[in-house]
């Protein structure tokens, strides 16, 4: 150390005083170039401060000479996100539905922006993982029951127009509400045919009476074998799945009460490619036709 | 003991400068020789080339930190075998501990970055400013034309290496021809831009200018010292028993009836000092033990007639044996101990582990995950299907086709969701995100109990390399 002083050739440096059983505490000097160093933090802070926001106000706080803001920052990022994806989302907007699950670059970028879109929008009827509410009238995307269609085209024109919705060209089926119609005794009877006709236990005389009631009422929308249509938003009877619940008394309250869901149309609130990107998305959830 | 007169101490003071004096000798080579190797394979590895294939980088040294990978020769590693560098680091704590506790401080001295650049460029002053007297002199002269010249020829110089160096740097990150290709051309990253910018100035500034500052005042690794040498350690010293008193000049020729050391205190090991000490005070913070002194010394002792190793390595506990004339330990006796073996030992056995581990490693590997929200779905035939996030680790080199199966006690069945049949292909060096779904028919056990176990096998299909994971199916009981 060139402060180390060498026996005999300079003075002592200065101790501080200190003796701990013979050993001493020297008194050497900073080096100067540290204390500069120092000084020039100092300094910098100062500039910083004066440049980015830094020091509060009674309301805020300055906003710094180089007007820099996170909010800012976060907006130029959203700005620079949509303009990186712009070319996908108007090769999506002009694509054919029926044709983008074999492009793997496309129908990947569809997947990854229909789920963003699902998780904003869809995921607080529909459930975050698509499952719907059991048995409250929720439906589950999952699964390979469609009131309304389960191809691309069906679940794309679902979303765009909605059930039941504001829009013009919505969904609308109708089912009436059959406690004005039937007496109880005939909704009990239907509702034993549709039980049995679902597979599931029933009193059979009420079920033979209740096919004549289905065949007058229920089958004009449902179908005489009660297999539903896409077309007028009919549910199938005879499968295994049931919005409203399957057991004979939660049928019986649909007979009797009708049920009237309703989704939004979202050509109302979404760009024409996060619609479509939803709609490819949900189709490959592993209920897609 | 503070004197009244005494002036008092001043609070900072400048950095005096050091001068070192050329030296020639066994320590010397070798340093050169050290800092040969280092800045050779510093400055040429990123230019190794490795063929591994269309898809890969054939650089043989590159961390690919967008990509996520670490090429290494023949060794691709990936972010979850992270342990390899962990356990890399740890073998270097354990050599440092090994090299210190045998040798003393001689990666400070030999090895050290710092001591390898400051050393280069003391070189660089050497051939444009002279030795250690013309030095001296253009240090106290004034600025002329001739000073002006000869400091920025220097400097110069002393940036031409730094830029090297930070680019140096850089092309470990990416591929070397390319980048130096685009840092040319002005059409680089900035963050390239800037990495050689910063590097540039560290050592431009801590080679030209800070120099052994940063051993004193900001480098740890000398104040642990106290806890790596020990009694045995070997450092270098100055033998007070043989060079005391030490005398010159006339004092050596003159009667006095006190026969004088071999130190004719010729100040040698002080002028060559690149840290400006005195070893003749004895073994310090500041002395990096580059035994640049021993050199010195030795060639010294060689003219005047004397024994070499006035200055040498040696441990603590050579010191009351060779005082009372008894024969000295051997340096092996030295470095061979419990302790150093101890770090050889470990040292050696995570070397040993990662080498085991390296070839453990499977060509291509799979996670499964059960998807929880839902954790089934009833279809409209009444079966059960529960669905699985797969993630399939292709490491084996090039595009693969794999194909999936599973094995369960009851009768479950296996799909691939956009797949028709149950292969899929995974590109080069990725992992491929797939969701896969097992169904159970309508009624059946694994329909109706909450959870049954399941096996999935993944095979390669142009290969009987197979990986299975365990998982379970969710059905709908309670």
């Amino acid at each position: 150390m060139s402060a180390e002083p060498t026996k005999g050739a300079t003075p002592d440096p200065e101790t501080t005083g200190h003796n701990w059983d013979g050993i001493e505490e020297l008194n050497n000097p900073l080096p100067r170039w540290w204390l500069w160093t120092f000084y020039a933090t100092i300094v910098w802070g100062l500039a910083y401060s004066v440049a980015y926001p830094a020091w509060p106000l009674l309301t805020g706080a300055t906003p710094g000479l180089l007007g820099f803001s996170t909010r800012a920052e976060l907006a130029a990022d959203l700005a620079a996100a949509d303009a990186a994806n712009a070319g996908m989302s108007a090769k999506l907007t002009a694509a054919d539905l029926t044709t983008v699950a074999a492009d793997p670059e496309l129908s990947g970028y569809a997947t990854s922006a229909g789920a963003a879109v699902f998780r904003t929008h869809c995921s607080q009827c529909h459930g975050a993982g698509a499952a719907g509410v059991q048995d409250k009238g929720y439906p589950n995307l999952l699964d390979d029951d469609w009131l309304w269609g389960g191809d691309v085209a069906a679940i794309h024109a679902t979303v765009v127009h909605g059930i039941r919705s504001a829009d013009p060209d919505t969904r609308f089926s109708e089912m009436p509400v059959f406690a004005e119609i039937l007496e109880p005794a005939q909704i009990e009877q239907v509702v034993n045919h549709v039980l049995a006709i679902a597979g599931q236990p029933n009193d059979a005389g009420l079920a033979a009476a209740g096919a004549t009631v289905f065949a007058e009422n229920c089958a004009a929308c449902h179908g005489d074998a009660g297999k539903g249509n896409h077309e007028l938003g009919s549910p199938n009877l005879t499968d295994a799945i049931w919005l409203y619940g399957g057991t004979p008394e939660r049928i019986t309250e649909t007979v009797t009460k009708a049920r009237r869901g309703v989704m939004p149309n979202w050509n109302a609130r979404l760009s024409d490619d996060d619609i479509r990107a939803v709609a490819l998305y949900v189709h490959q959830l592993g209920g897609g036709e | 003991m503070p004197t009244h007169t005494a002036p008092p101490p001043t609070l900072y003071s400048a950095r005096e400068p050091v001068f070192p004096r050329r030296v020639k000798g066994n320590f010397r080579t070798l340093k050169w020789w050290i800092m040969a190797v280092t800045l050779g394979i510093y400055y040429l590895t990123p230019w190794l080339r490795w063929d591994r294939g269309e898809s890969l980088p054939d650089q043989a040294v590159l961390i690919d930190l967008s990509g996520r990978r670490f090429f290494f020769f023949m060794i691709e590693i990936w972010p979850h075998e992270f342990y390899f560098v962990a356990g890399l680091l740890i073998m270097a704590g354990l050599g440092l501990f090994l090299f210190t506790s045998a040798l003393g401080r001689v990666w400070c001295g030999y090895a050290c970055p710092q001591t390898v650049w400051t050393d280069l460029f003391i070189l660089v002053e050497r051939w444009v400013e002279g030795d250690r007297n013309a030095r001296v002199r253009l240090w106290h002269q004034g600025w002329n034309g001739h000073k002006l010249r000869l400091r920025l020829t220097k400097w110069l110089v002393w940036l031409l290496i730094a830029v090297a160096t930070g680019g140096a740097w850089v092309f470990y990150f990416t591929d070397a021809p390319t980048l130096l290709r685009d840092l040319l051309g002005f059409t680089a990253q900035p963050v390239a831009y800037v990495t050689i910018a910063l590097l540039t100035a560290t050592t431009f500034v801590f080679g030209g200018f800070m120099r052994e500052q940063i051993c004193i005042y900001a480098c740890p690794w000398p104040r642990i010292q106290a806890a790596m040498l020990d009694e045995d350690s070997l450092t270098v010293s100055y033998r007070p028993w043989r060079g005391e008193p030490r005398g010159k000049g006339r004092e050596r020729t003159a009667e006095t009836g006190v026969a004088l050391g071999d130190c004719i205190d010729c100040n040698a090991c002080v002028a060559v000092c690149p840290q400006g000490i005195d070893i003749r005070d004895g073994q310090q913070l500041a002395c990096i033990t580059c035994a640049l002194c021993i050199d010195a010394c030795n060639d010294v002792m060689d003219k005047v007639g004397k024994p070499r190793g006035l200055i040498g390595y040696m441990a603590l506990t050579d010191e009351p044996l060779e005082r009372s004339g008894a024969a000295a330990k051997s340096v092996w006796r030295h470095v061979f101990r419990p302790r150093t073996v101890l770090y050889t030992v470990l040292w050696a056995g995570v070397g040993i582990g990662l080498v085991v581990a390296l070839f453990l490693r499977a060509p291509f590997g799979v996670s499964v995950a059960p998807v929880r929200n839902p954790s089934f779905v009833t279809l409209s035939d009444g079966s059960v299907r529960t669905a699985y996030d797969l993630r399939l680790r292709n490491q084996l080199g090039g595009e693969h086709a794999f194909r999936i199966s599973i094995k369960s006690a009851v009768p479950l069945q296996v799909s691939v969701e956009g797949v028709d049949g149950l292969v899929v292909t995974v590109p080069t060096d990725e992992t491929l995100l797939q969701r896969i779904y097992i169904t159970a028919p309508a009624g059946s056990d694994a329909a109706q109990t909450r959870q049954t176990d399941v096996r999935l096998w993944v095979q390669d299909a142009s290969g009987t390399d197979r990986v299975s994971v365990d998982t379970i199916f969710n059905g709908a009981g309670k």
